[in-house]
């Protein structure tokens, strides 16, 4: 049967389109080159408009609302600088594959390459950090486009897809008829595992001696962590997560031997060098988890399965790879591991086991617990038990993002948010206000420094427009501490230009904002404080934590040395 | 080492700056690339001449297969192929020297397409060796000018490359 067709301008396509598409929140902001898609958006009430208050706050929204749920992000900003504005959470969506839909107003189609007004080359500018991007020039393609944007955005490899649609296309008309599916000639992402390959993986996986698994933010996108708990429950095999991939297996678990790394746990990162076989799971070997390649797991015989052939052996050779979904491969191996006669060697998985412990027993992430002056991680500790491990967590980047990682467990995939790949400081607190759109009844926490929070600070006010009550924990050591720590480590204590001078009254700044602000100095009153913050269910409230300025993130590979090369504290060296 | 690789894509409009920004944003090493639409005018062909370790060609390729608007990578080396370019020189071609060039054209299979007072034009094919091989007799002050159309290649025999 013909489906009806209407006559529609681009902008009402542009909002029919989103609705079929299944879009309930768009993060914008408007100027001139979008105000026809505006108009069009108060006319109707299928997608609700998040107003931020700086672009880049759009996209970290929109970001954190894609990681929290697994569904695509969706932006809207208008040309020039509102286009330009966005690029960092584009680049950041992109250096993590989360998929975004972004949608940048452009001059119109008769002025493009006239210098216009508030014109820029948004398709050049954002090339290198999208997956894709589309220039719109006949109204006819709107519809057709929009499809396309959203299928690359969510298929394959995940990531950002631009949409550039010039002022005259949302006035023009045409016919709106917005396809159920779509198929590209060009871009076919693989699904199944190569059968052969995988048959060969099962047989080197069950022959190891000294297993370790390794996995990566592929298995949170390709939402398998259910598929890898039981993959790795039923070898019984030691398994670390990428900073990207925490959550994918539970933390609690006594299989979870910590994050590998440059922070990373030492047991983590001596099982990786010392392994006889790596089964590499949706983790891409870079250069924060590798350390110097030369001396990256020198003994071990390499798995590695992904989802993008690209991210095979890129960094590091390897000797099965598995071109694939992770979920479909996962299941697929369990079925094999399943069926075959040979069992995981049990003698010598106790003797590697008994290894483990030994580094394990070294507890590299012990601290002063006793310290009057708060300890950062002493805060995330508490803050662990007081969600009981529950609580959607996004991060800035810095110290505290590493102590973040290192000591709320995660137990469940999609609830540790941060910005593994590009690192970019301002992404948490618009990242955790994304998150407590999509779950209004989940506790969302951001953990921050105070040189990260103020860098989106002024989503503050969008978090009270649209009452998302979240919980800043800025872990306030008036130094930008990651910077201060390799200040003191590589450049003799010359702390240039990193401390933070001339901070404000947070206090005060997140009552201007009209929430709730509390300043805590002594380590006695931390857990009160998070308690009371927890509380306030309806509030957003910061709480301003005077941490340690001293303290510095142990264990630590210092850049360019091997995963056996740890540094555990200032007073504790290995031999 | 040397590698020709012959890329299908969408004839898009941006199409080429994602290949050459690619090549860019990841250091690769471009010797040359030509690239114009086929008997298919949704689709452009682009031959593209590269070189580098085993590993770098097959990141290369891979990265190349991930744009969206590339439909096919071929790898010409793992093929037996043909490989053409063409050639343009004008030469200073002083009355003394005429015949001399005329018989190097010859002899190198060019053509002879433009003449005036002063000047032949010249036009030659083969591989980019033998182009070279011709500049290579020519007396360095006669050269006014090359323009040289960077490598096209085909596969030979029966294998034809498709969408
Ligand atoms: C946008 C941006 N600029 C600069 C950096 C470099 N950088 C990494 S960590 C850091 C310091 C962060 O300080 P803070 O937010 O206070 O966190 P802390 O390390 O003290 O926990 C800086 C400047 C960055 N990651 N992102």
């Amino acid at each position: 049967m013909a489906k009806k067709r209407e006559l529609l301008r681009g902008a009402e396509i542009f909002c029919r389109a989103l609705k079929d598409e299944g879009v309930k929140h768009l993060f914008g902001y408007p100027g001139g080159a979008v105000l026809h898609i505006y108009d069009e958006l108060y006319k109707q009430d299928a997608v609700e408009h998040i107003l931020v208050r700086h672009e880049q706050g759009a996209t970290h929204a929109a970001d954190g609302y894609a990681r929290a749920t697994g569904k695509p992000g969706v932006v809207l900003v208008t040309s020039g600088p509102g286009a330009t504005n966005a690029v960092t959470g584009i680049a950041t969506a992109y250096m993590d594959s989360i998929p975004l839909v972004v949608f940048t107003g452009q001059v119109p189609t008769q002025v493009i390459g006239n210098d216009a007004f508030q014109e820029v080359d948004a398709i050049g500018i954002t090339r290198p950090c999208v997956k894709h991007n589309f220039l719109v020039k006949n109204v006819k393609d709107l519809a057709i486009t929009i499809k396309k944007a959203f299928y690359i955005a969510t298929t394959g490899r995940p990531g950002p897809v631009v949409v550039d649609i010039p002022k005259d296309i949302t006035a023009d008309t045409c016919e709106y008829d917005y396809p159920d599916t779509i198929t590209l000639r060009s871009y076919r992402p693989v699904a199944k595992g190569n059968l052969w390959q995988m048959k060969k993986a099962a047989q080197l996986i069950l022959s190891a001696k000294k297993p370790m698994i390794y996995t990566g933010g592929g298995v949170i996108l390709s939402a398998a962590s259910g598929e890898l708990t039981e993959f790795t429950r039923l070898l019984g095999y030691p398994i670390t997560n990428t900073l990207m991939g925490l959550g994918a297996f539970p933390a609690t678990d006594k299989q979870f031997i910590g994050m590998l790394g440059m922070h990373g746990t030492y047991e983590a990162n001596m099982g990786m060098h010392y392994c006889d076989v790596l089964i590499a799971i949706g983790a891409r070997f870079d250069d924060r988890v590798t350390g110097d390649l030369e001396k990256f797991c020198p003994y071990a015989k390499i798995v590695q399965i992904d989802v993008d052939p690209a991210s095979i052996a890129k960094n590091v050779p390897v000797d099965i790879p598995i071109v694939g979904d992770v979920k479909n491969v996962l299941t697929d191996l369990i079925d094999l591991l399943k069926n075959s006669n040979d069992k995981p060697d049990a003698k010598a998985l106790k003797a590697w086991w008994q290894q483990v412990h030994d580094w394990a027993a070294l507890d590299c992430l012990q601290f002063d617990r006793s310290s009057q002056v708060i300890k950062p991680q002493y805060v995330i500790e508490k803050l662990w038990e007081l969600t009981q491990g529950d609580a959607y967590v996004t991060s800035d980047v810095g110290q505290h993002q590493m102590w973040a990682a290192q000591f709320y467990k995660f137990d469940k995939p999609r609830r540790w948010i941060n910005s593994g790949g590009l690192g970019t400081m301002g992404f948490g607190l618009p990242a955790a206000m994304g998150v407590k759109l999509a779950f209004p009844d989940e506790t969302v926490v951001c953990i921050t420094g105070e040189a990260s929070l103020v860098m989106c600070i002024q989503e503050l006010s969008t978090c009270l427009q649209y009452e998302t009550p979240i919980k800043i924990i800025s872990l306030n050591n008036r130094y930008m501490g990651m910077v201060r720590q390799w200040q003191e480590f590589f450049y003799s204590g010359r702390y240039s230009n990193s401390y933070m001078e001339a901070l404000p009254d947070f206090v005060k700044m997140a009552e201007s904002y009209g929430h709730v602000g509390l300043r805590i100095e002594e380590t006695s009153a931390v857990e009160g404080a998070l308690k009371e913050a927890l509380a306030l269910e309806e509030r957003t409230v910061l709480v301003d934590f005077v941490t340690d300025q001293t303290e510095n993130v142990y264990p630590m590979i210092a850049a360019g040395k091997g995963q056996h090369e740890m540094h555990l504290s200032t007073d504790r060296e290995l031999a | 080492m040397r590698h020709i690789l012959s890329l299908l894509m969408e004839n898009e409009a941006g199409a080429l700056s994602r290949v050459s920004g690619l090549f860019s944003a990841r250091a690769f090493n471009i010797e040359s690339l030509t690239v114009a639409p086929t008997e298919d005018p949704t689709i452009s062909r682009m031959t593209l001449v590269t070189s580098g370790s085993d590993a770098i060609i097959e990141q290369i390729t891979k990265q190349l297969n991930k744009l969206v608007d590339v439909v096919k990578v071929i790898d010409l080396n793992e093929y037996r192929h043909i490989e053409r370019e063409l050639m343009l020189i004008k030469l200073a071609a002083k009355k003394e020297d005429r015949d001399e060039i005329k018989l190097m054209v010859d002899i190198f299979r060019g053509r002879i397409i433009d003449v005036s007072e002063n000047t032949y034009t010249i036009e030659m094919t083969g591989t980019g060796e033998k182009l070279d091989a011709f500049i290579a007799t020519l007396d360095e002050d006669m050269i006014l000018e090359v323009v040289r159309s960077g490598i096209s290649g085909i596969s030979r025999g029966n294998t034809a490359i498709q969408s």
